[in-house]
């Protein structure tokens, strides 16, 4: 891929520029009492790639996600995504300029259909207005459209036969590939993952990884955060590490894997101190 | 009294305009907590500010439609004054902020600095003269029955008519609301707003959308009861009229198009027939009591119904289970 060719050339450390970026994030920290859970000095995400952000447990990688798309309020920090300011937006302002977010615990909306669902995220609807709702005339013809959009990415994701069945009634792993799914109803530019792989099957494992490497191929910018190794060396360009809150390492795949830092961070022990015996 | 005639009073009091201003109230509070998963906890509030608007307009001489225009705009204003402030805060707030606002406008409307403004203690009175809502009436003046037990005053046809018809009217309204993508994006914020916020939804101008709508309707109720009244007084606009109202969503299914309607001929059905039977008892019930007995009836109804069909009587069980998660 183009943006991936582009990294490259890209050197190995955190906090390195890219050559495109889509999202870059600056001096951004959040802090819970006396807690730093979030102090990223610089973060820059190239577009057109997959960029998943990896660290251990409590790293601050879901809250710095959760501070990026607006769920949560930064302490300090600026960023910005396709070039205009992103800190301070509000997260529905953030979606309708295309960054849109799955969430790690799932959340469908389960008693409305799985097409209802999907039909939601349409961007731009008209008879979203609630003067315009009352007219049928003014939101029929887009409603046909969104729907067959709609049917199309259900087939996609294998989900075509629950279209009229209660959200609710899905499975773990169906409620993963729906909202997934719903995203991509929404025509975003970066979708923003929250661990999409947590609790799910291994063969679901495999068929998710399908859908998010074709998100890239499609032209789409991936963030997400991820705990499985295999699957973020599988499919990730890039790779962000964390710890304490900080970004630790930055690189391809193969440059993180023998990164001391990461395997200390992960471990908890530094292969370079001396040995005790 | 047979029992023939127990159940036609019922079915009477079950067609009758305080059923259909119920209706009426309750279509308001569907939109708001079986839609949009608002819980209003002061809907009376919206219905007092509807009563009084008539009343206060009537009292200065003015037409009948600038009391109604008052009332509408006082609740919408009372809609945004509650819901700026709370519908951005977690939904417990809202609860905590209309009962408690409810019975604010319940208690100055009663009390003797506003009495030049809403009467006080005693309201306003003379509103029939003055308003010459059944001036209009088109009902010859006679009683209208079928059979010897089903009967009706034209006045109280020309009160049901008005009400039944705004009821479905405004029924008519909430369902082609909820059926189009407006209506989406109102249930989307009952199952997960933030979802909805993830989706590019401004949440919270649909929360107050819902909300403001939903009051128009209860404040509609009310300039209704004002008018059929022909008085407006404080003390009809206590909580546990809001719980009726509740009662009445629920019974019929909350967030069902026709719930509110079926729910409130249903909630009068029942008050009644119980009243009936309460009465002719071989041993003497107090009147007293009867009123206390037939609600605590009404409440072992709706706990039965809770337990055997808790998506009320239009409810779909499937949906009902969905919500379960």
């Amino acid at each position: 891929m183009a943006g991936s060719s582009e990294l490259s050339t890209v050197a190995a450390e955190p906090g390195v520029d890219k050559p495109d970026e889509i999202l870059v994030a600056d001096g951004v920290t959040r802090r819970y009492g006396g807690l730093t859970a979030v102090n990223v000095d610089h973060l820059s995400v190239q577009r057109g790639v997959i960029t998943a952000l990896i660290g251990p447990n409590g790293a601050g990688k879901t809250t710095l996600f959760n501070l990026l798309c607006g769920f949560d309020r930064a302490d300090t920090g600026r960023w910005s995504f396709n070039g205009k300011t992103a800190s301070g937006v509000k997260p529905y302002q953030l979606a309708r300029r295309g960054m849109v977010r799955t969430f790690q615990l799932t959340k469908v909306l389960g008693r409305m259909t799985v097409l209802d669902n999907m039909l939601l995220a349409t961007p731009n609807q008209r008879g979203e207005s609630m003067v315009q709702a009352l007219i049928p005339g003014a939101w029929g013809a887009q409603e046909r459209a969104a729907r067959s959009k709609a049917m199309d990415l259900l087939q996609r994701f294998k989900l075509e036969a629950l279209a009229n069945e209660y959200a609710a009634g899905l499975s773990g792993g169906q409620r993963k590939l729906l909202e997934m799914a719903r995203a991509l109803m929404a025509d975003p530019s970066l979708v923003m993952l929250d661990e999409p792989m947590a609790g799910v099957n291994p063969a679901l494992t495999q068929s998710l990884l399908g859908h998010v490497t074709a998100l890239r191929d499609d032209g789409m910018s991936v963030l997400f955060v991820e705990h499985d190794m295999d699957v973020i060396m599988k499919i990730s360009d890039w790779v962000v590490c964390m710890a304490e809150g900080r970004i630790i390492a930055e690189g391809r795949p193969a440059d993180i894997a023998g990164n001391d830092a990461v395997i200390q961070a992960y471990l908890g022990i530094d292969r370079n101190a001396p040995r005790g015996d | 009294m047979s029992w023939l005639s127990i159940i036609a009073l019922a079915l009477q009091t079950a067609v009758g305009f305080q059923a259909a201003s119920y209706a009426l109230g309750a279509v308001g509070l569907n939109l708001q907590f079986g839609y949009t998963g608002l819980s209003n906890f002061g809907h009376v509030g919206f219905l007092l500010v509807g009563a009084y608007g008539m009343a206060i307009s009537a009292d200065r001489g003015w037409p009948l439609w600038v009391g109604l225009l008052l009332g509408v705009g006082a609740a919408i204003v009372l809609g945004l004054l509650l819901g700026i402030p709370t519908l951005r805060l977690r939904g417990d707030y809202l609860a905590i902020v209309t009962i408690a606002a409810a019975e604010i406008l319940r208690l100055v409307a009663n009390a003797r600095p506003s009495e030049p403004l809403t009467g006080g203690s005693p309201g306003i009175g003379g509103l029939t003269s003055k308003l010459g809502f059944f001036r209009h009436n088109f009902f010859p003046e006679r009683r209208y029955a079928i059979g010897n037990s089903f009967v009706f005053t034209d006045r109280q046809l020309w009160s049901m008519m008005w009400a039944w018809g705004l009821a479905i009217l405004a029924t008519l309204l909430i369902r082609r609301l909820i059926r189009s993508p407006w209506g989406r994006v109102i249930r989307s914020i009952r199952e997960d707003e933030d979802a909805a916020r993830a989706l590019g939804k401004n949440v919270v101008v649909y929360k107050l959308q819902s909300f403001i709508l939903g009051g128009t309707i209860g404040a509609l109720a009310g300039a209704l009861i004002a008018l059929d009244d022909g008085s407006v007084t404080p003390d009809r606009w206590i909580a546990p009229f809001t719980f009726a109202l509740y009662t009445v969503v629920i019974l019929g299914g909350a967030g069902t198009v026709w719930g509110p309607i079926v729910g409130a001929a249903v909630y009068w059905f029942v008050l009644q027939a119980a009243e009936g039977i309460l009465k002719n008892l071989w041993f003497d019930v107090g009147e007293t009591m009867i009123g206390a007995i037939r609600l605590a009836i009404m409440g072992l109804g709706l706990a039965a119904l809770m337990v055997f069909r808790p998506q009320g009587i239009l409810g779909s069980k499937k949906e009902m289970l969905a919500s379960g998660r």
